[in-house]
């Protein structure tokens, strides 16, 4: 997944989106942001700066998917590598004790299985990226309401932890059908709520290894980035822009040169 | 004093006896009254003849359980694919249940089946993987269902409300499939063949 943040207006309706997809509920008091659920965020920095220097991003952040990679240099898990490569090690991964989440090596997305999970909160922890949420309390759903979930996601229960699937019902949707049609599951017959509702299609998805897929050609821009990459959790998720400040408020801010280097030092090429 | 010591006699042959006995007559008991307690039975909302329409349709399982297009399952059709044959006022056979079939026929109201096979909430079963795809015999999971004269009574898990296939039907839950359709089952036949193991094949 790619987010233009120059094109992101913030508007949220990838998060509506999300919930509506994924079957996540509204407490009682959605003020509460520290125990309300929103698997899609928006978050909005500024530049600092007084009017009228001031600009303002947002980073729509939904669950980023970390491949993880070995500890060491950064350039060994700097880039996507090809999935069989190393053994995943997404942070959320390696600390849950019930193994209610794992790293598909097929298709690079992490899983929460909220009934499996014991509600430990150890990934809720471990995630750099405040994507994980635990449900404080059970959704309460109005009367008649529960008719209208998608029967596609199973809705969780109090005392588990959930987060963003990248849509995965949408994927296994697909793969049926490619698997009656014969062919493969292609770039448009699987994408996420949040990037088809969109309005300024600044969420882009695909395949980021396959040459095909419009996420490969993005990743390789020089306004990409992606959050926190100091910490090497390899994530899936990237971001562009093209205002500098935005790119180094990002934290971690790696220049065109330091990229590049490190992908040719890590793959040879 | 003299009492803690006239606790610790002998053990007689007949006593051992006696203990062997009472954990046979005990165990026994458990096992016939731990399902008999868990499980409740529901009666299915009519009786039907797999194997009589099985002779009837051209197309075997496929005729009333089929793909769609998009590749997911129809599972149990519904009473529009009935009344491409059966018809209000024309009944095929005679007896309440014809007559009770007729009613849902006449009402274009769907039949509430209790599903064997179904799974909780949380499990994605892909048909289209099994079937079009590795090539899977109906009767591979789900027996010789399409061979029975009449449906069983439908037996769910008090506590879970699942249905007992999934838990299986045999003592304290050992049978493999296809009386048993657990996570155990399809995570071992899945690393059997090679398959993908990883949570969200089988999760959603």
């Amino acid at each position: 997944m790619v987010i233009d943040l120059d094109k992101c207006t913030g508007c949220g309706a990838c998060s509506v989106a999300c919930m509506s997809e994924n079957n996540i509920g509204v407490l009682h008091n959605e003020t509460d942001k520290i125990r309300s659920i929103t698997w899609m965020r928006v978050y909005q920095i500024d530049n600092g700066k007084s009017f009228p220097d001031t600009e303002v991003a947002f980073i729509p952040r939904p669950c980023m998917h970390c491949q993880g990679g070995k500890s060491g240099t950064p350039g060994q898990a700097f880039f996507q590598e090809g999935p069989m490569d190393e053994e995943a090690h997404p942070p959320c991964v390696s600390v849950c004790p019930a193994t209610a989440t794992d790293y598909d090596e097929e298709t690079g997305i992490v899983s929460q299985i909220p009934t499996r999970c014991i509600g430990c909160r150890y990934c809720v922890a471990a995630c750099p990226y405040h994507a994980r949420y635990f449900n404080w309390y059970d959704v309460p759903w109005p009367k008649g309401s529960p008719r209208a979930l998608s029967p596609f996601v199973s809705p969780r229960m109090r005392g588990v932890v959930e987060k963003c699937t990248f849509c995965y019902q949408r994927y296994q949707a697909a793969r049926n059908k490619a698997l009656v049609d014969g062919g493969e599951v292609g770039e448009m017959d699987y994408q996420t709520a949040c990037t088809e509702a969109c309005p300024s299609g600044a969420i882009t998805f695909g395949q980021l290894q396959n040459p095909e897929h419009k996420v490969h050609k993005l990743i390789s821009s020089d306004y990409t980035f992606r959050l926190l990459e100091q910490l090497h959790t390899n994530p899936k998720v990237y971001y562009m822009s093209k205002r500098e400040w935005v790119r180094k408020k990002a934290d971690n801010y790696v220049t065109r040169h330091n990229k590049f280097a490190q992908a040719a030092a890590q793959s040879g090429h | 004093m003299s009492s803690h010591q006239q606790g610790k006699k002998q053990r007689s042959r007949a006593d051992w006896i006696l203990l062997f006995v009472g954990l046979v007559i005990g165990s026994a008991f458990g096992f016939w009254a731990t399902p008999t307690i868990l499980y409740a039975e529901k009666a299915q909302p009519l009786q039907f003849n797999h194997k009589l329409h099985l002779e009837q349709v051209s197309d075997s399982c496929k005729s009333c359980h089929s793909l769609r297009e998009d590749g997911s399952f129809s599972g149990i059709p519904s009473i529009k694919s009935c009344k491409e044959c059966h018809e209000a006022d024309s009944p095929m056979g005679d007896g309440a249940n014809e007559a009770a079939f007729l009613e849902y026929i006449k009402k274009n109201q769907p039949i509430p089946w209790l599903v064997y096979s179904r799974q909780p909430d949380c499990v994605f079963f892909s048909h289209a993987a099994h079937t079009a795809n590795a090539g899977f015999e109906c009767a591979k999971c789900h027996d010789d269902h399409g061979q029975t004269t009449k449906l069983r009574p439908y037996e769910y898990n008090r506590l879970t409300g699942y249905s007992r296939d999934i838990w299986g039907t045999g003592p304290i839950g050992l049978s493999g499939p296809p009386h048993r359709m657990k996570m155990d089952d399809c995570a071992k036949c899945h690393s059997e063949n090679g398959v993908n193991r990883a949570c969200f094949v089988c999760h959603k």
